[in-house]
């Protein structure tokens, strides 16, 4: 039986809208189930307190304070370091073989599992080079994950700023750091941001590589070289061992916002990004 | 760069350097770092909870990982104490001491609904090695036999290993499952389940089997009756160090028996 | 001038520094994982099921199989949905829909997976348990969970691909009078093919590397499953089930396993590379 192509039409019309909507509907699904269940329980104590009986009673502050040193620590290491590597292999090199073969192995190692980031971390950070498991060890192994990854988006952005700013630039006699660092830089910033946000997104969601490295200690961290637990790991330590499941969805849902915010703040990166006319431009 | 972006960089490095010196101050010896078996971590925590508070300078930080893991961490440095919860094999008593601070026993747990009470040990061996495949051959409801077992470095399997199946090889289609709680989970969840996990975590929702005939509670591991035991050992590399052994004095102390015995445990004696 | 050639030597040295770095992990894995390989050979590791590190034996044939049936699982769940949505996004959906939908992708791409395998185990096993059969924990289960989780990287791979179709095929699809449909699956679908592909091989990587959400999902059992409501363990399970204490040539055979998915990972990147490279060079009569 052949359709006719103005039946065929509206059927797969009608198909994509399906799709579009269990797509949403799953994404919402996932978020209403962790807020509902865990919204009730996160109070202003739950925030600031220190957990208790394993986790069973108190908060999750140190978790949330090990999460932003961890995180943050990671990519404040990251972002220097890959956004230079960004800005040496697309403005100080010629593209050529070099620069096919660097951005091809930061491509492989930006899909490598974090599980292998976490079993080097271990070995490495922990225990060849005697850190422990400790905030710093966990950082360390989490900018090497997010490193490929910023330099990518960052070449990204910075390719995308058009050729005629650099020879404007040029064209009033800058020189080429100048150039990089007041024009194309500016130009580029939002898009750049963009990859260091969610490469921060990824470092806070990340369990595998940080239970290994950062450990699991329940404590405040009181140095880089104090242990922490993190609230992805508090989350899936609290759920696997039934500990406590009000305050395991408490946990999730911390983490849940804390995505969202970020996916905000990138998105509005996003759009300043496009409003520059970068990408086509 | 506008003033506001100054001072937040300055005030930035400042704080980084804080924390960077603060750091550098490492192993003072202040914080103990316990590490290993998942079975005792709750304990430990509890215990290094209430130490902390009678000694305020004094961080105990406890951490999971398996027996095997935590016996690793000291041997590496990485662990002051490691918390194993099986006996330590011969390569191991070498190098490391094990100090008894609690006993456990171990708990072969099923579903509610399973009409299954009690079991003996060559029965448990067979179900979980995959020999008895259907649950009607032991008295239950007919369907198939799900074993559930931990993960390789954990204590709990290996007490469990000695214990009950010897040289059998538990089944190669058991599932395996990296904590206590995701096998009690697992098991409150499935009718057909079967699993085994430390007695003193069991609590309401599932069953706990009598082995031999014998009922699996504190009092019946304490007077010898229910065979299946484990002990929970804090382990050091050579002799304790002055923190540490200090933390292990008072889990072994009166109050500390106490209150590991309030949560379950039987004490080291 | 002076100034530029410090700043010069100091981003050439951060660069260097970086790809360095990332080339040491590269190498220490290796360094770690290789003695293993040639101690008991490719044979007995790659081809024996037999994992038992207690009596050194470490073949994780099993493993392979496990991780290659969940990730083909998982893109059999998401393939469609992937596609689709690309496909919905780039040819028939309006703007405000499109301005509803990415966000939502991205989003779905931000959720840890820990929260991805706990939703997992919390509604999917049960459901799984009690009307298909099975534990539950299984390679269904883990390939909808998995599907779920690559279905960002797999869209977006593929509104590129789509998006860089040039607009004169569709514009010229349609003069001839044909419905978006026909332009999208005999013109636009097939000048996008090699691109979609692409995005379907770096689906399949994400999905290989994936560990928290199959630990939690999957059952990890040792035995080859038979249907896909049995339990299966994944090689990236396994190494995060015995990294903690494994110490010696358990450890090392972990870190082979190590190899084992940086090289599947690199073979199939490779694979997305060389075929997304076809379709920049000019069409491929068909």
């Amino acid at each position: 039986m052949r359709l006719s192509p103005v039946v065929a039409e509206r059927m797969t019309v009608a198909f994509m809208w399906i799709m579009a909507a269990v797509t949403i509907g799953v994404l919402l699904f996932i978020i209403a189930f962790i807020l509902v269940h865990g919204l009730p329980h996160l109070t202003w104590d739950f925030l600031t307190q220190s957990p208790e009986s394993m986790g069973r009673r108190g908060g999750i502050f140190p978790m949330i304070v090990g999460t932003l040193i961890v995180a943050g620590l990671a990519v404040l290491i990251a972002a220097p370091i890959g956004v230079a590597t960004a800005i040496y292999l697309t403005e100080y090199t010629r593209e050529g073989r070099l620069t096919a073969v660097i951005r091809f192995g930061a491509d492989c190692l930006a899909g490598i599992p974090s599980i292998i980031f976490g079993l080097f971390g271990f070995v490495f950070f922990a225990i060849t080079l005697k850190l422990g498991l400790s905030v710093i060890s966990g950082a360390l192994t989490l900018a090497l994950m997010v490193l490929p990854t910023i330099i990518r988006t960052s070449e990204e952005a910075i390719r995308a700023v058009p050729y005629a700013y650099r020879e404007v630039s040029y064209g009033l006699g800058s020189t080429r750091w100048q150039m990089v660092w007041h024009v194309v830089l500016q130009s580029a910033l939002p898009g750049i941001g963009t990859g260091i946000v969610l490469s921060l997104g990824r470092s806070i969601s990340e369990t595998a590589a940080v239970m290994l490295t950062a450990g699991s200690a329940l404590g405040l961290p009181h140095s880089l070289f104090d242990s922490s637990r993190t609230l992805a790991l508090h989350f899936y330590i609290l759920s696997r061992e039934g500990i406590s499941m009000s305050n395991a969805y408490a946990t999730a849902s911390v983490l849940v916002i804390s995505i969202l915010v970020i996916n905000l703040c990138a998105y509005w990166l996003m759009q300043r990004f496009a409003a520059k006319g970068g990408r086509n431009g | 760069m506008t003033k506001t972006q100054r001072a937040i960089l300055v005030l930035g490095t400042a704080v980084l350097c804080w924390q960077l010196c603060s750091g550098c101050r490492r192993d003072d010896g202040r914080t103990l770092n316990v590490v290993g078996s998942t079975s005792i971590q709750p304990f430990a925590e509890l215990l290094g909870q209430a130490y902390g508070k009678k000694h305020p300078d004094h961080m105990v930080d406890v951490q999971g990982g398996g027996s095997t893991a935590g016996v690793q961490a000291v041997a590496n440095g990485l662990a002051h104490i490691g918390m194993c919860s099986r006996s330590l094999k011969d390569e191991e008593r070498d190098q490391f001491t094990p100090i008894i601070v609690a006993r456990d026993g171990l708990a072969i747990i099923v579903n509610p609904s399973n009409p299954v009470s009690g079991l003996s040990r060559e029965q448990l061996r067979d179900l979980f090695s995959g020999s008895i495949k259907n649950w009607k051959e032991v008295g239950g409801r007919d369907g198939p036999v799900r074993p559930i077992t931990r993960e390789e470095g954990s204590g709990t399997r290996e007490s469990f290993v000695s214990l009950v199946m010897g040289k059998t090889r538990i089944s190669r289609a058991a599932l395996t499952q990296e904590s206590n709680g995701a096998v009690k989970e697992l098991v409150r969840g499935d009718p057909a389940a079967i699993g085994y996990m430390s007695l003193g975590l069991v609590g309401g929702e599932i069953k706990a089997l009598l082995v031999d005939g014998e009922k699996p509670d504190a009092a019946n591991v304490l007077t010898g009756g229910y065979k299946l035991v484990r002990p929970f050992l804090f382990v050091t590399k050579g002799a304790p160090t002055p923190e540490a052994r200090q933390f292990i004095t008072y889990v072994l102390s009166a109050e500390g028996q106490k209150a590991l015995e309030s949560e379950g445990l039987i004490r080291a004696q | 001038m002076k100034q530029d050639r410090v700043i010069s030597a100091i981003l050439t040295l951060i660069a260097f520094s970086a790809i360095f770095g990332l080339v040491v992990i590269t190498f220490f894995i290796f360094r770690e994982g290789l003695p293993i390989l040639l101690r008991i050979g490719g044979r007995e590791f790659f081809l024996s099921s037999d994992w038992e590190p207690k009596e050194e034996h470490f073949g994780v044939f099993s493993m392979i199989v496990g991780s290659l049936i969940v990730t083909f699982g998982a893109m059999v769940v998401g393939v469609v949905f992937s596609v689709g949505l690309a496909i919905m996004l780039t040819q028939f959906s309006p703007p405000r829909l499109t301005a509803v939908l990415k966000p939502v992708i991205e989003l779905l791409a931000g959720i840890p997976s820990v929260v991805y395998g706990f939703v997992g185990v919390v509604t999917l096993v049960p459901l799984i348990r009690d009307y298909l059969g099975g534990p539950g924990l299984s390679v269904l289960a883990a390939s909808i969970v998995l599907g779920i989780m690559v279905l960002p990287t797999v869209t977006s791979i593929s509104i590129d691909a789509l998006r860089a179709v040039p607009r004169p095929y569709y514009e010229g699809s349609i003069a001839l009078g044909a419905t978006r449909w026909q332009t999208t699956h005999m013109v636009t679908l097939k000048a996008a093919r090699s691109g979609i592909v692409a995005a379907i091989i770096l689906g399949m990587g994400r999905a290989v590397g994936e560990t928290m959400a199959v630990i939690m999902i999957a059952g990890n059992a040792l035995e080859i499953p038979h249907s896909i409501l049995d339990p299966v363990r994944t090689l990236t399970s396994n190494i995060a089930l015995e990294m903690g204490y494994a110490s010696g040539h358990h450890r090392q055979a972990l870190f082979a396993t190590g190899v084992t998915l940086f090289v599947i990972i690199m073979i199939l990147n490779t694979i997305a590379l060389a075929v997304s490279r076809r379709r920049v060079g000019g069409r491929n009569s068909k």
